[in-house]
């Protein structure tokens, strides 16, 4: 066993990777001699060579773009984005030609697109946002965000295995924070679309992934010695999510709470909660909830960003209170 | 011109709901700042709730007995400048229908409010429930989809099953505990046996609520008047028979010479009336109380699960009767008083008990209670409990009786004495006999030998 951050498990899954198939190839901003702006990529362009492990222009587009030429042609790419807030820049090649290649062209896309998400980090408007609402809605596309160093490790390999473009949301906040003893030598790879069960319980289903999985923890921690028993699952996998774990535990624990850092309007939570009803709605016993971010671009000062992202008080409360409906 | 919303206020860190008891103004009424505009009735306490701003009442959106979550919006007032108020269709039930709020920021962790938010347009006759019902009753019917679902699986009546969750609502858990405890649907026997052990923390539903033993049905007569429970008088009913079932009761009564105390009394009223206090009996009974109870901690003490805590503060509850049910605020550490502290607080809380102007602060953490059925004469009386505490104390009737005095001369006879009557009720699972008597037996002697300057 080694102890491993969540940031050093990515790259390991990304050096294993690039060991295993030459076809693994790396663009982005800095990630070569600089070794990205969080050291992700530390030491791949000395290890890997400047062929594979490639410095590109400022420019999201050019990136995908490459990127998606190059997965047609037989190689797997993996784009780093040094914020994944500027993922936006390259949404129309992403949305429009890369989800659809495989629908119009019969085109495999085998390309990941990976980079730092999420707040917490007093890191403002334009370094802390959460943008997988925004891609949820394109079919075509398959959505990770993993929450402990195994899955973190586990959904890059996957990602880059698969025949389809994945994007890598990495939470920020958990890059140095999370460590886990990982096995030496254990191919570790997570299945794109299951679940985990992150905490087993009775009274309350928390439905969450990425950093909110650590909150929802924190608060089943305060409600247990209430006597309330929450059960966290963590989906790890946005695009296509794990329905069946969501119906499975909503049907044991009969309420459901889905917790997400995104804002809240047009949230994915808001689509969790239509699943369940179609599914499962004679199971509830309260109404379906959401602790999400309030709808405002995420403020610098650290008061402000307190108040704006989701904290484990306010899971505790929402809880306390359905579990009482 | 600006219309403020008036929300349900939060009256305490732990309270969740209120209804709305009274209205004090009625659309179109003029309201000044901080004027009291409605009652309104917690789990804790009764108050006034004062306009947050001056203008004039411009729509009422919650009525007189409905139960809303707090920071539900209640009322709108019309500040100066544009006093058209919206004419109400009718003085009060059903709300008068009001434009969809201007989107506010949601807290993220709001309960969905109560409030009605668009109502039917103007005037719909029939269809609509008659004002009869309470949001208590509606709130119960509408019962969730997996309640619904195993109500309809077992063929069982909603109405039946004793509901633990917000308004008396049932939930799921209820209709398991029913189905556990209901063998056999034939037997009529009202009286189910109670389980032999109280329940212990963990067997009660974690609605919070007290799990109630069926009654017989009761059907009204011909002429009798049904009175639905207030607030008030469904919590107490609940405490009480919680805590009848938790803890034994055991109660021990004692007789109390108060002929000095009565003759202090006499002596001191005016010097204490001239301050503005009224000096009571009962002052006295609760400073000898507060006194011994600091060398009799197992009696002001409270059950925590298989341990008991021995409180360190003295925290006297005095139970107040109002016209409209029962009350117990509470004197904060009393040992520390004096005599005419006691009395001063006495008389402040009961006054404000009265005039519903009591904070929710001020009837909690009591930690034992004197309650005083003599005024009305009684004897004595046998109370229950306030939980979670160990014991509490009735002050039975003081008069004047014939009563065996020792003359100096060593000889006896018959003399006039004030005499009454303590009982105590006790928790016998962590107070025992000897304990309470002990203690009984202090609080005489602290009246039998009032200090004069106490």
């Amino acid at each position: 066993m080694t102890q491993v951050t969540y940031l050093e498990a990515i790259r390991d899954g990304l050096r294993e990777e690039m060991e295993r198939d030459d076809r693994v190839f790396m663009m982005g901003e800095d990630i070569g001699n600089y070794g990205g702006a969080f050291k992700v990529t530390e030491g791949f362009q000395a290890r890997f060579g400047a062929e594979r492990v490639i410095d590109t222009p400022i420019s999201e587009v050019a990136i995908v773009g490459a990127a998606a030429g190059a997965a047609h042609m037989g190689l797997r790419p993996v784009c780093e984005m040094q914020f994944i807030d500027f993922l936006s820049c390259a949404y129309s090649i992403l949305t429009n030609y890369v989800a659809t290649a495989r629908y119009r062209a019969d085109l495999k896309t085998p390309m990941v697109v990976r980079g730092p998400c999420g707040g917490y980090v007093r890191g403002g408007p334009f370094h802390s946002q959460n943008p997988e609402a925004a891609y949820l809605h394109t079919p075509g596309l398959k959505i990770v965000a993993p929450a402990t160093a195994r899955d973190a490790k586990g959904l890059i390999k996957a990602a880059i295995r698969d025949d389809d473009p994945v994007l890598y949301f990495e939470h920020k906040f958990l890059y140095r924070r999370i460590k886990e003893d990982l096995p030496d030598g254990e191919d570790i790879v997570t299945p794109i679309g299951e679940a985990r069960l992150a905490r087993e319980g009775a009274h309350l289903t928390v439905v969450t992934y990425s950093a909110m999985v650590f909150k929802a923890l924190e608060a089943a921690e305060v409600l247990a010695k209430e006597g309330i028993s929450l059960e966290v699952l963590d989906l790890r996998t946005l695009l296509p999510f794990d329905e069946d774990a969501i119906v499975a535990s909503v049907k044991k624990t009969n309420r459901a709470l889905i917790v997400h850092e995104d804002t809240r309007t047009g949230g994915i939570a808001g689509e969790i909660t239509a699943r369940i009803n179609e599914r499962c709605f004679e199971w509830l016993d309260a109404p379906v909830r959401r602790v999400c971010a309030h709808d405002v671009p995420l403020p610098y000062a650290p008061t402000l960003e307190d108040f704006v992202l989701p904290q484990t008080d306010d899971i505790v409360k929402a809880a306390r209170w359905m579990v009482a409906y | 011109m600006a219309r403020i919303d008036v929300l349900m206020p939060q009256m305490g860190e732990s309270i969740a709901e209120g209804t709305l008891s009274k209205w004090l103004k009625k659309v179109g009424d003029p309201v000044k700042r901080d004027e009291p505009i409605f009652e309104i009735s917690t789990d804790k306490v009764d108050a006034e709730i004062p306009a947050p701003t001056a203008g004039v009442l411009a729509e009422i959106l919650v009525t007189e007995g409905q139960t809303v979550p707090v920071q539900t919006l209640v009322a709108r007032i019309e500040t100066e400048a544009g006093a058209a108020v919206a004419a109400p269709a009718a003085p009060a039930p059903p709300p008068a229908p009001a434009p969809a709020p201007a989107p506010k920021p949601v807290p993220t962790a709001a309960p969905a409010s109560a409030a009605p938010v668009v109502a039917p347009p103007a005037s719909r006759p029939a269809s609509e429930p008659t004002g009869d019902e309470s949001l208590e009753d509606r709130l119960r019917r509408k019962s969730t989809p997996v309640v619904r679902r195993m109500v309809a699986e077992h063929g069982l009546d909603l109405a039946a099953i004793p509901g633990t969750g917000m308004a008396g609502r049932v939930t799921k858990h209820d209709v398991i505990s029913y189905l556990e405890q209901a063998p056999a649907p034939a037997s009529p026997a009202p009286a189910r046996p109670s389980p032999a052990a109280s329940p212990t923390p963990a067997s009660i539903p974690i609605g919070g609520g007290v799990q109630v033993i069926p009654g017989p049905v009761v059907e009204p007569w011909e002429g009798d008047k049904v009175e639905p429970w207030s607030r008030i008088r469904k919590l107490t009913a609940d405490h009480m028979i919680m805590s009848r079932r938790v803890s034994p009761h055991v109660s021990s009564l004692i007789e109390i010479d108060y002929t000095r105390v009565a003759q202090l009394r006499a002596k001191r009223k005016a010097e204490f009336a001239d301050r503005g206090v009224n000096l009571t009996f009962l002052a006295f009974v609760a400073k000898s109380v507060a006194g011994a109870l600091r060398n009799h901690p197992v009696v002001n003490a409270a059950v925590m699960g298989e341990a008991t805590l021995l409180r360190r503060e003295i925290n006297l509850g005095i139970a107040v009767a109002l016209d409209w049910g029962l009350i117990v605020p509470v004197i904060r550490r009393a040992d520390e008083l004096s005599l005419i502290g006691v009395a001063r607080a006495i008389q402040d809380l009961a006054d404000r008990a009265r005039s519903k102007k009591l904070t929710p602060d001020e009837v909690q953490k009591g930690t034992f209670t004197i309650t005083n059925p003599g005024v009305f004469g009684t004897m004595v009386g046998l109370p229950i409990i306030n939980q979670p505490q160990a014991a509490i104390l009735a002050v039975g009737a003081i008069e004047k009786q014939p009563a065996v005095v020792a003359q100096p001369d060593g000889t006896d006879a018959i003399g006039i004495r004030t005499k009454g009557i303590l009982a105590m009720s006790f928790d016998h699972r962590i107070v025992d006999g000897a304990d309470a008597d002990r203690f009984l037996a202090e609080v005489r002697r602290g009246l039998h030998e009032f200090a004069d300057n106490a």
